[in-house]
């Protein structure tokens, strides 16, 4: 295996492992996240405690492991209703044409000249704070990017003259778009999906940070970095390993999105 | 002694060989064409000689001798300072190979600054000598313009005009005029002719065509797979080939091999299309821009009948009406026995020109030939998997193929997948655009005899469109020439070609290449 490979491999395994962690967290650690041992506080990483402990003696990997459901999970869920709504809005746009067109694209330009933050912490006010609902409010920032990508693809594999042969042979247009169109416009959707999945991640942990997500005492990475950042003179794990954890994520999802990029024809 | 004399040259490609020992020789003056299928490694060659070889590739052994020196052990600045001077590159594609952003002047002019040819104003005059000796008309005005004001033609003649500027000893023009229209690539050969005769500069002229290269060389080299299969003076090796490749070659290229023309039966025939003062505009700005002018002509049933014209002349435009992907503005096209709507698909085919497009990439196959039965929910799974087989028999693709995916197929393969899902619903009429213009010469003579079979044993019609005279008098029973949207002329493919009424015709028929010198 060459250089790229193992770079990709290793990209591959973080995702696993945080996939992990959400999915089965008692196999990485023992210790509970949200009762803590105030005997223990404020302990640096090391011995017992990988982590280190937080202010109340809690022990900080087993934050960061039970953290992992909650922001992968909102990130799944931003990502899907981004997907949904974008891809859905991108092949109406690029399939029907014209006026219909016109006015899907319109509508998603007003989406994109709203600064992402702005827009999720908007739609936050409108359904009121959660995880979920944080979830909803960063997928719908992510509709415009998908809604533009997916229509760009399905008019570029519109003109293509297989999908002119597929209406050759007597395709019906709803045939044609689910063999030809659909199938060969995915892609670059695809890659752009695990691209902002990292990117999700990242978005959440902002708004969870900001206070919009998750209630303490949940273990949300975002909220973790907000609560240790009070110690960020004195104990510095505290904000820095699980940050270092969210950029591993992100990066590892970025090189996974790249990857697919790169194998579709 | 030759002035460039190549020997037992082997080129290769990450570690796999392209060329594997070849050597040959252009003497001063002399045009020397180097002809073979795609993958032959003639480009290979060429690109060697001038050491424009791509990065992943390698001169394995052998010696490539300008004079006394061996180009092969020469570092890539020192090759700079040889190209233009001493060897010139007329590139394949007129299209691509002019910068875009500069005006035609500073692109020819590029090259005499390069290598330091006398400063700005006696520049600017020769750029102008130069245009004017290749032909260009208002050479002062084409030097001002950008390349896309100018045709396919043109460009041509200002990358001839780059490749010639200093005078090299030895120009090699790769496919010089694949990509243009056949009256344009007659002028721009004379004019390479032109030009060797007056400078006495050495062509090496790699081409797929053997007529172009049969008409204008005087002496031949065939490559096959990275081979000489045989070299020779141009007339005695088309008299008599020695390898029997080579003689296949001259058997399937169209225009050297004399094939009878092929007549219908005298009994009169109810026609299977019609068409009747078919008109399409297209809105150009403010004018609408007429591209196909009250066209009319009738097919018999079970005949082929051929629209040839150069590009632009409207031929496209019309067979897509007939198929009806396009609308017509006035006028009617009708074809008997054909329903309506999604039933008129099951009656009228298209073939498209590109087989690598026209096959979706990501389905296998079977599923491209099946598609059409599934449209049309002809039998169940069994019944079509059973005539996917029969079809990929008919069109002689082994059945194995069935579970490959295109990318997996050579172009004439793929030509016939196409045709095999054209056939799956038993059309009586297949429009075919351009349909073997992009498969060599072999493939498109096996191409030409499965379509010519088809017709004996399914009565099948063909509108054949294409701009490749010498392969209409092939599979053609009746001609209509078009030319800026008209047809010019009408009649049997023998009328058309032995007693041309239309001047344009006449035009057209002198274009194919001809073995005469």
């Amino acid at each position: 295996m060459n250089r790229v490979g193992l770079g990709l491999a290793a990209a591959w395994l973080v995702i696993a492992v945080a996939l992990l962690w959400a999915v089965v967290p008692g196999l990485f650690t023992g210790y509970d996240p949200i009762a803590g041992v105030p005997a223990e506080k404020l302990r640096p990483p090391g011995g017992p405690h990988l982590f280190g402990t937080d202010p109340v003696g809690r022990d900080l990997f087993a934050r960061v492991v039970h953290g992992s459901a909650h922001s992968l999970s909102g990130a799944f869920t931003a990502v899907a209703v981004g997907l949904l709504l974008g891809t859905l809005l991108g092949v109406l746009a690029g399939s029907a044409g014209g006026l219909a067109d016109d006015a899907i694209m319109r509508l998603v330009d007003v989406l994109l000249s709203v600064p992402g933050l702005l827009l999720a912490l908007t739609v936050i006010i409108l359904l009121g704070p959660g995880t979920v609902n944080v979830a909803i409010a960063v997928g719908v920032g992510s509709v415009a990017a998908f809604a533009r990508l997916t229509r760009s693809e399905v008019v570029r594999v519109r003109r293509t003259d297989y999908v002119e042969a597929a209406f050759g042979s007597g395709g019906r247009y709803p045939a044609v778009l689910w063999r030809h169109v659909l199938p060969n416009s995915l892609g670059p959707v695809v890659a752009l999906a695990a691209l902002q999945f990292g990117l999700a991640i990242l978005a959440i942990s902002t708004l969870g940070f900001l206070g919009y997500g998750a209630e303490p005492p949940t273990p949300e990475w975002g909220l973790l970095i907000a609560e240790g950042r009070n110690y960020l003179a004195t104990s510095w794990w505290l904000t820095t390993l699980p940050g270092a954890v969210v950029v591993a994520v992100v990066l590892a999802a970025g090189r996974i999105s790249r990857s697919i990029g790169k194998d579709t024809p | 002694m030759s002035l460039l004399d190549v020997r037992d040259l082997a080129v290769s490609y990450d570690g796999r060989r392209a060329v594997e020992g070849i050597s040959f020789t252009v003497d001063p003056g002399e045009v020397v064409a180097l002809v073979g299928e795609s993958g032959s490694g003639k480009s290979t060659t060429a690109h060697a000689v001038i050491g424009l070889l791509p990065g992943n590739a390698t001169v394995d052994r052998g010696r490539i001798l300008l004079g006394d020196a061996d180009l092969a052990t020469w570092s890539a600045r020192r090759m700079e300072a040889l190209r233009g001077a001493q060897i010139g590159l007329v590139p394949q594609d007129p299209a691509n190979s002019l910068n875009p952003v500069k005006t035609i002047g500073a692109q020819v002019g590029e090259v005499m600054r390069i290598h330091g040819r006398g400063d700005r104003w006696e520049i600017r005059r020769q750029v102008v000598e130069l245009l004017t000796r290749v032909g260009l008309p208002d050479p002062e005005t084409r030097a001002r313009q950008y390349p896309h004001e100018l045709s396919g033609g043109m460009r041509q003649r200002v990358l001839i005009a780059i490749a010639i500027a200093l005078r090299p000893r030895l120009v090699i023009a790769d496919e010089p005029t694949s990509a243009l229209d056949a009256t344009v690539q007659r002028r721009i050969l004379d004019l390479v002719d032109d030009l060797r005769a007056e400078f006495g500069t050495a062509v090496l002229l790699v081409t797929h065509d053997l007529g172009v290269a049969a008409s204008r060389s005087d002496r031949l080299v065939v490559m096959k797979a990275g081979r000489v299969e045989e070299q020779g003076h141009t007339a005695a090796v088309l008299a008599a080939p020695e390898a029997a490749y080579t003689a296949k070659l001259l058997r399937d290229a169209p225009a050297l091999s004399v094939r009878e023309y092929r007549e219908a039966e005298p009994a009169p025939r109810e026609p299977a299309i019609v068409l009747h003062d078919l008109v399409k505009e297209f809105r150009l700005g403010r004018r609408p821009f007429r591209a196909v002018d009250r066209v009319s002509f009738e097919v018999p049933r079970g005949t082929t009948h051929a629209l040839v014209g150069e590009s632009g002349s409207g031929k496209t435009t019309t067979a897509r009406m007939v198929v009806r992907f396009t609308e017509p503005t006035s006028g009617t096209v009708t074809i008997p026995g054909a329903g309506e709507g999604r039933r008129f698909r099951r009656h009228v085919q298209l073939v498209h020109q590109n087989p690598y497009g026209s096959l979706d990439p990501r389905q296998s196959v079977a599923e491209i030939v099946a598609e059409p039965l599934r449209n049309f929910r002809l039998g169940d799974r069994a019944a079509r998997a059973a005539r996917v087989a029969e079809l990929l028999d008919r069109v002689a693709l082994p059945r194995d193929l069935a579970g490959r995916r295109p990318r997996e197929l050579s172009g004439g393969q793929r030509q016939r997948v196409a045709i095999a899902r054209a056939l799956a619903v038993e059309p009586g009429v297949l429009v075919l655009d351009e349909a073997v213009s992009a498969l060599d010469v072999t493939v498109q003579a096996q191409i030409l005899d499965l379509l010519e079979q088809l017709q004996r044993d399914l009565g099948l019609t063909y509108l054949f469109i294409s701009h490749d005279l010498a392969v209409v008098r092939q599979i053609s029973h009746t001609v209509s020439v078009m030319s800026e949207g008209r047809i010019v002329e009408s009649g049997t493919t023998r009328q058309v070609f032995t007693e041309p009424g239309a001047p344009y015709t006449r035009e057209l028929l002198a274009a194919i290449p001809e073995p005469v010198r």
